[in-house]
């Protein structure tokens, strides 16, 4: 085990040491999910870092609610994530909406508050809604505006926020003194939310973009493993490569005079390729997770999947190694199996949208059942569900390792 | 006392190969001993090392080092062996100190034991102050000096050297040649292969030449130079580099020249006498219209026995 490992181990260092498979292991995977993901929108939610959402304000009304909104969306704990610009065109703000220079306009109605708070006799005036403009072009920064929204419409309905208010006027006033607010706001609370009504205080404009973002599914989280997965099979392309470099350059006859078994020596590659795979999955899911703040989803499940979906692809990379014969055969084949496996595995696009065929050939890729993985963890999967790809994964590999050996040993009593 | 090396009647023959690399080799190597074989490229000399590192299996016949035949043990074979191939064998992104430490892990070797073994090694071959940098960044004969470094760290009781001068700088190739010499002072066995006539005579208890797969001569540098009765060898170097054929058929006719060959533009002579020959060999060559450009005379060494056994010259 000791030999497995330090083998494993120098192949690991020595991969990475080498700059141009660097670039390829990590560099490439990380730029093309940054450019799938500004494709698709991937970085217009908020789980992956979104800042400076601009929005546009037009508050037409003279109380102290549209205030008290107007307050809310400059407050210090949203500076960093609105960006708010305050109009006093309706006309503009929408058109601004339009033309993609805000993801949503808010306008608040003359007479709002009004609408809410009764005045000094009591009377309340005719209801007046919120109206929320959203970009569909922008579904998940729109969607953080409108939740920011109806959560201060909530409190309204709910009577928190003009009970605040008529209770900061009162005393203001001089009509209530303030060692009377915590026995009066409680009860003044109590009698607004019986005032509210059935009439909604926010309207939503642009159905599509409303019904999706709340559950908008973040692209981000399908590209991001679909590229690792991808890379991953490079990164097997080049430990097959390693195998026959090192019999190329000598240095695997050298293995093979020193007291190591041909199984440690073979064993001890497949290891470190098996080994660096995962190194480069973890080192690809930490950047984007800190770079993205892209969730991937339990600990456990992610360190099992990241374990199989390596073991996986070694099984391929062993194969590989095994019919391959020089160096630059591998790194056409291994070019060609990295593409269709990618193509096939759904790294590109959903194996769902392909014919029943490509559904099965799908079946044989490492990259297919560690998308399934790493999607169901995404969408708050349990080890329990990663169960099926996992063994799969190990499946996979184990066999396509014993194929290799088969071959292998056929190749060397053919040598002699 | 057993022979520490015990090759008896060794044939590897290649798949498809119309002949064999190895054929009917036999030899022993004693304790201590530093044996050559000697040979040109292409004699059989790698693939009977890699016989014996256990890399190959012989199609017949056996080998035993140490008393482990490489047939029935080869763990045991590769457990008693230093093997210094003839190609630099190194991982070059890796530092010296980093490839020897690997190196020990696959002969057994581990912690402070192992530390203390690379150490001894890189002062052995004068890296110690090289050590943390990557070998992509050394000259050739330091990476020759490392490879032999990375045969040696687990003080094996012998070392196999492939031909390990080829092609570096005269003082690498010096230091190396002391390294040997060193090794065998230890009382380290060593088996030598080499092309180089002058590393053989100059290490070398005893000396095995080898030809087209077959050992064709076995002894001490005196027992192989009285093989060819202490004749002395003429060199002609013909201007134009064309030797016609006639005049080495009317030189092979003279009575003080035992054998005569072309090669490379030269002209090649075995003479019991080089003093006495030389006037006919000179007059001969006037006769055939061929202009001598230099003369060089050799006292009998191992290029005038592999000469007389082959007819060849050994760098051919």
């Amino acid at each position: 085990m000791r030999k497995l490992w330090a083998i494993g181990r120098k192949d690991l260092i020595v991969l990475f040491r080498d700059r141009a498979a660097l670039i390829l292991m990590l560099a490439a995977p990380l730029a093309l999910t940054v450019g799938l993901g500004l494709v698709t929108g991937g970085f217009s939610g908020g789980q992956t870092g979104l800042r400076d959402i601009p929005l546009v304000v037009v508050n037409l009304d003279q109380g102290p609610l549209g205030a008290g909104l107007t307050d809310l969306l400059q407050d210090d704990d949203l500076q960093s994530l609105l960006e708010p610009a305050f109009l006093d065109d309706p006309a503009e703000a929408r058109r601004q909406v339009e033309e993609d220079a805000a993801a949503a306009a808010i306008l608040i109605p003359q007479g709002f508050s009004a609408g809410v708070l009764p005045d000094a006799g009591g009377a309340v005036g005719p209801p007046a809604a919120i109206e929320l403009i959203q970009n569909p072009g922008r579904p998940t920064g729109s969607a953080i505006v409108a939740s920011i929204v109806s959560g201060y419409v909530l409190r309204l309905q709910a009577g928190e926020v003009g009970a605040q208010v008529v209770v900061s006027q009162l005393v203001a006033s001089g009509r209530m003194l303030r060692q009377q607010i915590p026995v009066e706001a409680p009860a003044i609370g109590r009698r607004l939310a019986g005032n509210a009504s059935n009439f909604s205080l926010i309207q939503i404009e642009s159905d599509v973009a409303a019904a999706e973002a709340p559950a908008s599914f973040n692209p981000l989280a399908y590209i991001a493993p679909a590229m690792a997965l991808l890379f991953l099979m490079y990164t097997v392309g080049m430990g097959a490569r390693s195998l026959l470099l090192e019999h190329e350059q000598g240095t695997l006859a050298r293995l093979r005079a020193s007291p190591t078994s041909e199984s440690q020596v073979l064993g001890g590659k497949l290891f470190g390729t098996f080994l660096t795979g995962v190194a480069q999955l973890a080192i690809l899911i930490t950047a984007t997770t800190l770079f993205f703040r892209l969730e991937w989803g339990s600990p456990l499940g992610l360190a099992a999947l990241i374990l199989a979906a390596s073991a996986g692809a070694t099984g391929w990379g062993a194969v590989l190694a095994a019919v391959t014969r020089s160096p630059s055969q591998v790194g056409s084949i291994g070019a060609a199996l990295m593409l269709s496996f990618g193509i096939l595995g759904g790294s590109f696009f959903s194996v769902e949208l392909g014919p029943p065929l490509l559904q099965a050939l799908a079946r044989l890729t490492p990259n297919y059942w560690g998308l399934q993985g790493f999607t169901a963890l995404a969408s708050g999967g349990t080890l329990a569900d990663l169960a099926g790809p996992i063994a799969v994964l190990w499946f996979m590999g184990l066999a396509l390792f014993l194929a290799a050996v088969l071959v292998f040993r056929r190749r060397g009593a053919a040598r002699g | 006392m057993p022979a520490m090396i015990e090759v008896s009647d060794l044939v590897k023959r290649y798949p498809g190969a119309p002949s064999p690399a190895v054929d009917g080799v036999s030899f022993r190597v004693e304790q201590g001993e530093v044996f050559s074989l000697l040979g040109p490229n292409g004699a059989g000399k790698t693939t009977t090392l890699a016989v014996l590192s256990c890399l190959l299996a012989p199609t017949t016949g056996d080998a035993r080092v140490g008393g482990h035949s490489v047939r029935t043990d080869p763990m045991g074979v590769k457990r008693l062996l230093g093997v210094v191939p003839q190609e630099v064998a190194l991982y070059l992104p890796l530092t010296a100190a980093e490839n020897l430490n690997f190196w020990g892990k696959m002969y057994g070797l581990g912690g402070a034991d192992l530390k203390q073994r690379v150490a001894e090694a890189l002062d052995q071959v004068g890296l110690r102050d090289r050590a943390g940098e990557r070998v992509e960044t050394y000259s050739g004969g330091m990476r020759r000096r490392l490879n032999i470094a990375v045969g040696l760290l687990h003080h094996p009781s012998t070392v196999f050297m492939d031909e390990p001068t080829v092609g570096i700088d005269p003082q690498s190739r010096r230091s190396i040649l002391d390294t040997v010499k060193t090794l065998n002072q230890q009382g380290m066995t060593v088996l030598y292969t080499t092309h180089y006539m002058e590393e053989a005579q100059e290490l070398s208890h005893r000396i095995g030449v080898i030809d087209h797969g077959k050992l064709i001569a076995l002894g001490t540098l005196d027992e192989l130079t009285r093989l060819v009765g202490q004749e002395d060898v003429i060199e002609l170097k013909i201007a134009g580099e064309h030797v016609p054929s006639e005049l080495i058929e009317a030189l092979r006719r003279l009575p003080d020249v035992s054998q005569a060959s072309a090669e490379d533009g030269a002209v090649r002579l075995l003479v019991p006498d080089a003093n006495r020959a030389l006037a006919d060999v000179v007059a001969a060559a006037g006769a055939h219209g061929v202009r001598i450009a230099g003369v060089a005379v050799q006292e009998p060494n191992l290029e005038a026995v592999f000469l007389h056994l082959t007819g060849r010259a050994l760098r051919d």
